[in-house]
């Protein structure tokens, strides 16, 4: 594969509170979406609020997804607070 | 069909064209969903609507097929505007085409109570006080949970 990467999307309070719309990381071995939500986490700071914070929900190329399934590379994986919409 | 937009719309235009669905339709039930002034905060002059284009819209086509599945529906419409909204503006419709009347109310109930809970938008309450995320409900998620049985 020619790209490793992982885009990472985020949406409303999230993507405010973070100062980050999308950003692109590398892609390892064996990785879930907890894996790097506690990754990001680790970043410290408002990064902290992803884990143990308030529910973060997961969707993975655009389909809601759990902190156990796996990302792989080329995958769009989204973080953002429970949704708000109607 | 499924529109996300930031125009407006008129819910008579949207009314005919259900109404245009075959000689099979005998009933249409429509909702219209409107900016309120009292939510999480008081004196609210209006919202933000933020979405997660692509997804939103698979998220809903999902729940339309889904509706079609447990009810009779002949046709379906969802439109949700997204952006900045006044008070009293109008946010989202739904309507369905049924047979009956009782699978167009609860194909239309059902649609709108899982978009509320599934499809990816957040509201931004406006007011003088400033801006407030909208947290969800857990009447909401009560509500969608109702249609899972």
């Amino acid at each position: 594969m020619t790209d490793q990467i992982l885009t990472v999307r985020f949406f409303a309070r999230l993507r405010e509170e973070l100062g980050t719309e999308q950003l692109t990381l590398p892609a390892e071995k064996d990785q879930t979406a907890g894996d790097l939500l506690a990754e990001l986490a680790s970043r410290g700071g408002p990064w902290a609020q992803l884990q143990g914070g308030q529910p973060v929900m997961i969707a993975i190329n655009q389909a809601m997804a759990k902190p156990a399934t796996p990302v792989k590379a080329g995958d769009e994986v989204a973080f953002f607070p429970p949704v708000t919409g109607g | 069909m499924i529109s996300i937009q930031s125009e407006d719309f008129d819910s008579g235009v949207e009314y005919a064209a259900l109404r245009d669905s075959g000689a099979g339709t005998g009933a249409i039930a429509t909702f219209t969903g409107l900016v309120r002034d009292n939510g999480d905060t008081q004196d609210v002059s209006g919202l933000f609507l933020e979405h997660y284009p692509g997804m939103t819209e698979q998220v809903i086509a999902g729940l339309i097929e889904e509706a079609s599945r447990r009810w009779d529906v002949r046709k379906a419409r969802v439109i949700h505007r997204v952006g900045r909204l006044l008070l009293q503006e109008q946010i989202v419709f739904v309507g369905v085409c049924s047979a009956h009347r009782g699978d167009a109310f609860a194909a239309c109930e059902f649609i709108m109570d899982a978009l509320k809970t599934s499809a990816p938008f957040w509201k931004k309450e406006l007011s003088e006080a400033g801006e407030h995320w909208v947290e969800q409900k857990a009447s909401d998620v009560a509500r969608g949970e109702v249609w899972e049985n």
